[in-house]
């Protein structure tokens, strides 16, 4: 006979069709339906009720790698509030691998994972947590004796799409920041052959990835991205934009130092380093933990953690950004990246804001360059400040705005 | 005698990437290795860097338990330029903390630990009216009704019904291990989806003053949550009485729904009272000072040593005793055999393991990414069981109650301690005595800010004008899983080197030169059973026990199914 192996259930098939291809029968189906509801404990008028349910029902295969990371994105899901992650995992998905809650482990863990590759071949959605490390042959993560690459690519394989979820799966984050000692990469350098949806943010707030998802199994398809591969719903805006304390910083009412009068005022957090003006994030509309409260919110600055090199662009995280005053709602990520890169930030001040910048991009530049050649950037580890000279080479004003 | 050689890769239901390797002889474990398979590097990025920015990097060691490292950096660097912060940032990192202990031990218990007892399969033939009357015996818990119960019951049957079993998938489930009968199954299961949903509430008291968790923000020289009553933007009387209910809400469920259940769970699985006991030596550096971390006096959990599971003294910890050796990890030293206290320690990655796939590392001289960390030489166990044993030798009177009541209604002696089942009454004790311990630090913070003190931040020493032009520091912090403690040397404002030794870096320590094993590896030999090398039940209790978390500092492996057909004769 056909087993559930070699002859795998596809998710365009009923449970019906499906067994009759393998040979069984419907007088065989409900028999098994009435040994079913025996084991669950139900009465036998119920078969009926059990073969309808499962002729017709089918949660979508979610396979979850974790690869080089912290889990602090598998905890973020975990906080997710709508719908929440228990109706997730029994109600949603059928979240066939994962490692922080699946009850298998060792030999019994990676045939769940074989055997969900093989039964929902070209249908399952991958979910990756975590960067890959690519120095030393890619020993610096290992599961199951595999290198977190060969893992990744075989399991990528048979995926209908890739969701990249946080910063280490996005591009590498922390553990890729200068010096970058095990070569770490994000998923879309290694997997090129299937959409990759970026879900951005060290971690990714947990309704935005939730979001995602239902996205995806309501409506059949990726949600539209960004160019850096973003959902659009989420990350289309800077944080300056949305900002409730953007009328302190229109009105000039910042905070100077912590916990000073205008901290306690709530004011504006731009001058002890905040990143929200460079910052392509949904935290000020979605809020964190069931709509709780936000890192701006709560006093702290923000530290950019949504996008590509924020440990080396963003940093040191508490000093100021150059003036960005001038740049609109109306400019979107897109729009913005484009205009980054080709230095033209628009409004910026000819003063302290080109030393900032200058050492910006200089940083982004050589952190692209570093991960574009595949080697670790140079080991200077912060960039020293842009001299006098630098700054004057630089033409950090074009007034488009 | 035959001796089965064993490969469990991934251990699951922890943080990272960890192998255990074991040999066994006649149903029981010989040998162990235990080997972390990810390194990271964070301590090298952190060179160079501005030390007011470590705490976010060394934060992003591990996002299981999200604050420890950051709050372990803020004291490192603290230490090292004498910044001391205000009393308010002592209490709001103090009810940080103690949320994330709190919240943690029961995600732990229910999520991580919980399905290595409890078989979800038996729990479909559970009576829910049976259950309940179980449950109403224990607890006074609102919603442990048969209504319930079949609820619960009802959406499981529908789960397994559908033929797609999720992350049950091939669970050892019919495991004669399992000793529960039916109604205690599906107690334990309804629990676990309302744990689920609860620690989603208590854990936004850190959205609250970190803006999100997981990785709320924190601040060198206090917190960034300024306090007004009178704001809309800032702590004020809103954020304090949701941060009331969230302590309520959380002491509850601690007290009516994880202790009882793991009291109840316990008492079917005392057997493993006599399993895994390990290493035998304790070391707790000691959490939650009243005022200041550098007042050890004040520490709620008290620090000290506890050597050869001798109960009547308690040394006192110094860390100048702490040393670190890579002989038998991927790293070079300069010289190879000797250990380096973590001042003068060395991060120099070497992989010198077989090319991958891997069939065994435990023929191999260097197994694991973890460092070997040695407290005057001893291999130490760390975390909640050596926290209450410190506790409970020092005289603290409510460690000493709740143990005392404990081992009474399990009918076991203080040995029992020393075990499996000891690490894991040890978690529940100090969640239930931490949980209560909330409603003292909001105490202390409400009062202070009545008496007009609303400081959460000291500037003094904010700018790096004025700082020395070379300092060192060391921040120690009694995380969730056990004594942590960075290590940080600044020079002219950037930080010249970075050192971490992580709970998981004690308990997953591999050999050190002397051939002494580290606590798994000792646990796993301590008179432990393992049925059937095929199903690693027994393997995965223990190291749950100790609730690994690899990316802080180790990485274990598993039975797989082709290894473990290789049978050697000797």
């Amino acid at each position: 006979m056909l087993t559930p192996h070699s002859a795998p259930w596809s998710r365009d098939e009923s449970l019906g069709t499906h067994l009759e291809r393998r040979g069984i029968s419907r007088r065989d189906f409900l028999e098994f339906c009435g040994q079913m509801a025996a084991i669950l404990g139900v009465s036998s008028l119920a078969v009926p009720r059990i073969a309808e349910a499962m002729e017709t029902l089918r949660r979508p295969s979610v396979i979850w790698l974790q690869l080089q990371e912290c889990t602090g994105c598998v905890e973020s899901v975990i906080r997710t509030s709508e719908p929440t992650i228990g109706d997730l995992v029994l109600d949603v998905l059928s979240l066939d691998y994962q490692h922080t809650l699946m009850a298998a482990a060792g030999t019994a863990a990676e045939k769940a994972l074989a055997d969900a590759r093989t039964a929902n071949a070209g249908k399952y959605l991958l979910v990756v947590t975590g960067s890959v490390p690519l120095n030393a042959n890619g020993v610096y993560t290992m599961i199951g004796g595999k290198t977190a690459r060969s893992v990744l690519e075989e399991t990528a394989k048979g995926a209908a799409a890739v969701i990249a979820l946080g910063a280490c799966a996005h591009w590498g984050s922390v553990q890729a920041s200068k010096p970058n000692p095990t070569g770490a990469v994000g998923v879309s350098e290694i997997i090129r052959d299937k959409p990759v949806v970026n879900i951005a943010g060290c971690p990714p707030i947990a309704d935005v990835v939730t979001a995602t998802l239902v996205h995806y199994l309501t409506f059949g398809r990726l949600p539209a991205l960004d160019a850096d591969g973003r959902p659009r719903f989420a990350y289309q805006n800077r944080i300056h934009d949305q900002c409730p304390k953007r009328a302190h910083y229109d009105a000039g009412q910042f905070v100077r130092a912590f916990d000073d009068d205008g901290a306690r005022k709530g004011y504006c957090l731009y001058e002890v380093g905040c990143k929200g003006p460079e910052t392509f994030s949904p935290c000020p509309i979605f809020l964190w933990n069931s709509r709780t409260s936000w890192p701006i919110g709560a006093g702290h600055p923000c530290i950019g953690c949504t996008e590509r090199n924020f440990w080396d662009t963003m940093t040191p995280f508490y000093h100021r950004l150059p003036d960005v005053a001038g740049i609109g709602v109306e400019h979107t990520a897109d729009i913005l990246g484009a205009s980054l890169a080709l230095g033209a930030l628009a409004g910026v001040g000819a003063h302290a804001a080109a030393t900032g910048v200058h050492q910006i991009r200089s940083r982004r530049a050589a952190a692209r360059q570093a991960a574009s050649a595949g080697a670790p950037p140079p080991p200077s580890s912060v960039a020293p400040a842009a001299t006098p000279a630098e700054e004057e080479h630089h033409p950090a004003h074009t007034g488009e705005d | 005698m035959a001796t089965t050689k064993i490969v469990v890769d991934p251990i699951t239901r922890i943080e990272g990437h960890l192998r255990i390797e074991a040999q066994t002889e006649n149903g029981k474990i010989s040998k162990a290795w235990a080997s972390a398979t990810q390194f990271r590097g964070i301590e090298m990025v952190l060179q160079g860097r501005d030390p007011r920015d470590a705490w976010a990097f060394a934060q992003r060691i591990c996002g299981v338990c999200t604050v420890v490292h950051a709050v372990a950096s803020c004291r490192a660097v603290e230490d090292a330029l004498d910044i001391h912060i205000p009393a308010n940032a002592n209490s709001i990192r103090n009810l940080v903390l103690g949320m994330q202990f709190v919240q943690d031990h029961v995600i732990h218990f229910y999520h991580l630990h919980a399905l290595d007892w409890v078989d979800v399969v038996s729990a479909l033939s559970a009576d829910p009216t049976k259950a309940a009357q179980i449950a109403a015996s224990i607890s006074p818990w609102p919603n442990n009704s048969a209504t319930h119960f079949k609820e619960v019951q009802d959406r499981v049957k529908k789960f397994v019904g559908s033929g797609q079993l999720g992350i049950f998938t091939n669970g050892y489930w019919g495991h004669p291990a399992y000793k529960l009968p039916p109604e205690v199954n599906l107690i334990a299961v309804a629990h676990y989806l309302e744990a689920l949903d609860w620690q989603r509430d208590v854990i936004r008291l850190h959205t609250i003053f970190g803006g999100k968790n997981p990785h709320p923000n924190f601040l060198v020289g206090g917190m960034a949550s300024a306090i007004n009553l009178d704001e809309d933007a800032t702590i004020n009387s809103a954020r304090l009485a949701d941060i009331q209910g969230m302590i309520t809400r959380a002491q509850r469920f601690v007290e009516q729904v994880y202790w009882p259940d793991l009291v109840a769970i316990a008492g079917y699985y005392k057997d493993w009272a006599a399993v895994g006991g390990g290493v035998g030596n304790y070391l707790a550096v000691g959490e939650f000072p009243e005022t200041d971390i550098r007042d050890l006096n004040s520490l709620y959990l008290p620090r000290g040593v506890v050597m050869n599971k001798d109960l009547t003294k308690v040394l006192p910890y110094d860390h100048n005793g702490v040393t670190e050796y890579v002989n038998s990890s991927w790293y070079d030293y300069e010289k190879e055999d000797t250990g380096l206290h973590p001042y003068q320690g060395e991060t120099k990655p070497h992989y010198t393991g077989p090319e991958a796939p891997w069939t065994y590392l435990q023929d191999q001289t260097k197994y694991t990414w973890m460092k070997a960390p040695r407290y005057n030489g001893h291999p130490m166990e760390v975390g909640p069981l050596a926290r209450v044993l410190v506790a409970y030798a020092s005289g603290h009177k409510e460690v000493r109650a709740m143990a005392t009541d404990t081992l009474k209604a399990l009918n076991a002696p203080p040995a029992a301690l020393f075990s499996t089942l000891g690490r894991t009454a040890a978690r529940g004790i100090e969640t239930v005595l931490i949980a209560r311990r909330l409603s003292t630090w909001y105490d202390t913070l409400v009062n202070r800010i009545k008496a007009g003190d609303v400081a959460t931040f000291a500037p003094a020493k904010w700018e790096p004008s004025t700082w020395p032009a070379k300092s060192r520091g060391y921040g120690a912090l009694d995380a969730p899983r056990g004594a942590l403690g960075h290590w940080v040397e600044i020079d002219n404002g950037k930080i010249a080197r970075y050192q971490c030794v992580v709970p998981t870096t004690w308990n997953a320590s591999p050999r050190d030169p002397e051939g002494k094993v580290g606590p798994y590896e000792a646990a796993l030999t301590d008179n432990h059973p393992l049925a059937n090398p095929d199903q690693p039940l027994e393997i995965l209790r223990t190291i749950h026990s100790f609730d690994p978390c690899i990316a802080c500092g180790v990485h274990v492996l598993d039975a797989t199914g082709e290894e473990v057909a290789e049978v050697k004769v000797q």
